[in-house]
């Protein structure tokens, strides 16, 4: 998914900020591109690989309990995009950065470490979910992780996130909000009105495209005039990275660059993860926009863990190791899912409340 | 250890489908991801990928085999530390562990044909041949022939032309007419409603759809300040000819961002047309109505209808008057006001009060915005009693407008308080048995319908 580096227009180009007005625009991807992994230890490497592997096998049993009729309505499942949220997330200063994100959620709350229990339960609509059931796959949160949702309205979650950044800067906090929107949200309007007031403004936001190629059935170059979507940013003096979104140190490696630069009270950047989704849109999606083919090779030859089994290999781990993990995975997910089947639905009683926090 | 392939459910409103074809046969070894099978639903075939590794063992539902309900064991799977193939007996359990848990039958899928009764609309002349239709086809073919019959108009949206429809309304219209005139926008609400409307005022006419309504809500913007404002600003002078559709409404656990009814929202804004049909010859007739219309139409529509099948005359041009509602059922005791989904249910109660000796007339509105004020006033002066039932929020609805309707011209007639049947006062939750109790239903409708006849 690799793209052609940034051209610049300028014939001489200047090399220092005072002789380079644009030098805010491009710095970001120039220093990425000139150290583009994260050098990670064992330990670290290790940490990613496990995370990345419970969120696919959280997402298959997903699928397979809605295809059982246990989980109903919308299911968006994150598989493939497993090195995004977990070598973003993993930069955050936890307990004082934010994020918010659209429907596909399920991840980034997995990224976070958030008891997989309480999120297979909300699909399931059990009272011991998340938001008591009362949610489902798209409206999940935890204030207590500063993780604020899960929203069903394509694009919303970019304004509001700029709405937490806006807090986060009221508040002193020193924290920055993390807002994650897909490649087809990012031609709605109220996106670019955001960016313009963070820019603006000067808001500590990360805006994070998470480009998996398609909206739905629409592929990018069918809705997209300008496909290169960190360069959308431009216009409002934003600065663009262009991230490969499969191998989670790249990720990462993009996500310090991005981070301290937000940090140092520099204003929002944009981030473009280039990554790709193996499953449908929802779990109602007949794919015929795209070929097997397509996806297959992705699978073979772009896959997150794959790539990350591939290097912890390399630096000694066995394969029975390896396999060890898998298994207790595969043990923690298998009883999420029994919990989520065997806990109780919401009290009737809880249909009325948190309609409201007062009473009047 | 053996696993139990099921039939999946593969929309949330699945309730069975059709096992088109299977990709693999007994004994095939496959991989996670690998393709076993198409299913066909209602609204399109879809693959079923293996989840697990193993050895395909036997196959219990053939392909072909239609109406297989979800839950149902198709096939086992011999997992990759299971030494045989060979099959356990076959499990007799079709609704299969989990289905009844969080799911009840939806009336999404219910395709069977429900008979017009005798109707007074004058444009449809007696004798007129029958034809069998879902309210999805009746629509398309409504849009397909007002496209034939004028250039001018013409449909956009998100994915309603490659894709088809995301609820397949559009089903067949690109092929017929082409990208210029069947166009896919990007996901940009906002932008292209008010693309649209710019268009209608340019003379063209539009033909908008919304995926559902409540994503409508970003570009409401343009639909009441600029679209419905637009004759009036202008003294009269410029038209905004456009229609703005799609699924209006609960669907079926999709939780509170997707489940709302506008009616009473669009209908309370001067200069604007909204109609709400129910059944297929409504859907259709009224379709052709709005897009002929010179006023800019919110034309309401209801996913869990869209499957339904209803009787439509066979008409060359069955085009329905807006603002006239349509008696649905005579009775003498009470009448029930409903629209849209509602219709249905308020059907439904009329004939469990009929065994219980009560003679309910249901009027359908059909239009919400101008109401047919004279039907229900008509018909109240007939039964003395009315309660309106409406699949959504009771406060400021519809609902409330027919009780203020018979408050204001109605109140010598009434013989005991008109009542609101409607949702909970609540955003609608996503957990089963909380949404059911937060809808509408037959028993409720019933229930108020002897209360207003003194009959408890
Ligand atoms: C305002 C709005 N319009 C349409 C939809 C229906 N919808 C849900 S997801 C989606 C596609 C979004 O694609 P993208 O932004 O690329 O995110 P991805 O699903 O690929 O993660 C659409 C059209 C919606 N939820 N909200
Ligand atoms: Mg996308």
């Amino acid at each position: 998914m690799a793209k052609p580096a940034r051209t610049r227009k300028a014939a001489a180009k200047p090399n220092t900020a005072q002789a380079d007005p644009d030098f805010v625009l491009h710095s970001l991807q120039a220093a990425h591109e000139k150290s583009r992994r994260y050098d990670a230890s064992d330990e670290e490497l290790m940490g990613f690989y496990e995370q990345m592997l419970l969120i696919r096998r959280f997402e298959e049993k997903a699928g397979q309990l809605y295809g059982l009729g246990l989980i109903g309505g919308f299911c968006h499942l994150y598989i493939g995009q497993e090195a995004v949220a977990v070598g973003l997330q993993s930069a955050l200063a936890e307990g004082k950065d934010s994020v918010i994100t659209g429907y596909r959620d399920h991840g980034h709350m997995l990224a976070y470490g958030i008891d997989p229990n309480v999120i297979m339960a909300e699909l399931t609509g059990r009272q011991a979910g998340i938001s008591k059931g009362k949610g489902g796959s798209m409206h999940m949160f935890s204030t207590e992780h500063k993780f604020y949702g899960g929203h069903g309205i394509v694009g919303a979650q970019v304004a509001l996130g700029g709405g937490l950044a806006l807090a986060h800067k009221y508040n002193e906090d020193g924290g920055l909000c993390l807002a994650y929107f897909g490649d087809g949200a990012a031609n709605q309007g109220q996106v670019y009105e955001t960016f313009n007031m963070a820019a603006l403004w000067n808001l500590p936001i990360v805006f994070v495209i998470e480009n998996n190629g398609y909206a739905m059935g629409t592929a990018v170059k069918r809705s997209s005039a300008e496909t290169e979507f960190y360069r959308r940013g431009t216009a409002f003096r934003i600065p663009g990275m262009d991230v490969n979104g499969m191998d989670v140190l790249e990720v990462r490696a993009a996500a310090e660059l991005a981070f301290a630069h937000v940090r140092a009270g520099n204003g929002p950047v944009l981030m473009e993860l280039n990554t790709y989704r193996y499953r449908g849109h929802s779990m109602s999606d007949p794919a015929k926009y795209r070929s097997r083919e397509e996806v297959q090779e992705q699978r073979d030859h772009n896959d997150p863990i794959e790539r990350l089994k591939k290097e912890l290999i390399e630096r000694g781990k066995s394969e029975d190791d390896i396999k060890a993990i898998d298994k207790a995975i595969r043990a923690r997910v298998a009883q999420s899912a029994d919990f989520a089947e065997t806990s109780p639905e919401p009290e009737p009683a809880e249909l009325y409340t948190d309609v409201l926090v007062g009473s009047y | 250890m053996a696993v139990e392939l099921k039939m999946p459910a593969l929309s949330p409103t699945m309730e069975e489908g059709t096992l088109a074809k299977w990709l693999v046969k007994e004994g095939d070894t496959v991989a996670p991801g690998d393709i076993l099978a198409e299913i066909e639903t209602d609204k399109a075939t879809m693959e079923f990928e293996a989840i697990d590794e193993g050895t395909v063992g036997k196959i219990m539902v053939a392909e072909g085999t239609e109406n297989v309900p979800v839950g149902t064991v198709i096939a086992m799977l011999s997992g990759d530390d299971d030494d045989s193939a060979a099959a356990p007996p076959p499990v007799e359990d079709v609704a299969g562990e989990g289905k009844d848990v969080g799911r009840e039958p939806s009336q999404a899928e219910v395709t069977k044909p429900v008979r017009a009764e005798p109707r007074a609309d004058p444009e449809i002349p007696h004798g007129t041949n029958m034809a069998t239709v879902t309210v999805r086809e009746a629509l398309r073919d409504g849009m397909a022939e007002e496209m034939r019959r004028d250039e001018r108009v013409f449909v956009m949206g998100e994915e309603v032309a490659e894709y088809q429809g995301a609820y397949k309304v559009t089903q067949g219209l690109l092929d017929e007419f082409g990208p210029k005139r069947v166009i896919d926008t990007p996901i940009t609400e906002y932008g292209f409603a008010g693309i649209g409307t710019g268009a209608a005022m340019g003379g063209l006419r539009p033909i908008v759809e919304f995926m559902t309504f409540n994503f409508a809500m970003q570009a409401i913007d343009h639909i009441i300040n600029s679209a419905a404002k637009t004759n009036y600003m202008s003294g009269g002078q410029m038209r905004c000819p456009i229609v703005f559709r799609g699924p209006n409404g609960a669907a079926s656990r999709v939780g509170a961002q997707h489940s709302q009814n506008y009616g009473p929202w669009y209908a309370s804004v001067p200069g604007l047309i909204v109609i709400a049909p129910y059944d297929s010859s409504d859907a259709k007739g009224l379709m052709k109505a709005a897009i002929r219309c010179d006023d800019p139409v919110v034309f309401l529509e209801n996913e869990l209808v869209y499957g339904r099948s209803f009787e439509l005359p066979e008409l060359d041009d069955h085009v329905l008057p807006i603002g006239k509602a349509r008696i649905m059922r005579e009775g003498s005791d009470v009448t029930i006001v409903s629209y849209s989904i509602g219709v249905g249910l308020s059907l439904e109660a009329a004939e469990e009060l009929a065994e219980q000796g009560i003679e309910a007339e249901v009027i359908d509105l059909r239009t919400l915005r101008p109401l047919d004020k004279q039907a229900v006033l008509d018909s109240l002066a007939k039964t003395n009693r009315v309660i309106v039932a409406e699949e959504g929020w009771p406060t400021c609805s519809i609902a409330s407008e027919i009780v203020a309707l018979c408050m204001e011209e109605g109140f010598d007639h009434l013989d005991a308080p008109v009542l609101r049947v409607c949702n909970e006062d609540v955003p609608l939750p996503y957990a089963a048995n909380l949404e059911k109790l937060a809808l509408l239903d037959t028993a409720r409708i019933v229930a108020a319908a002897k209360k207003v006849c003194y009959a408890e």
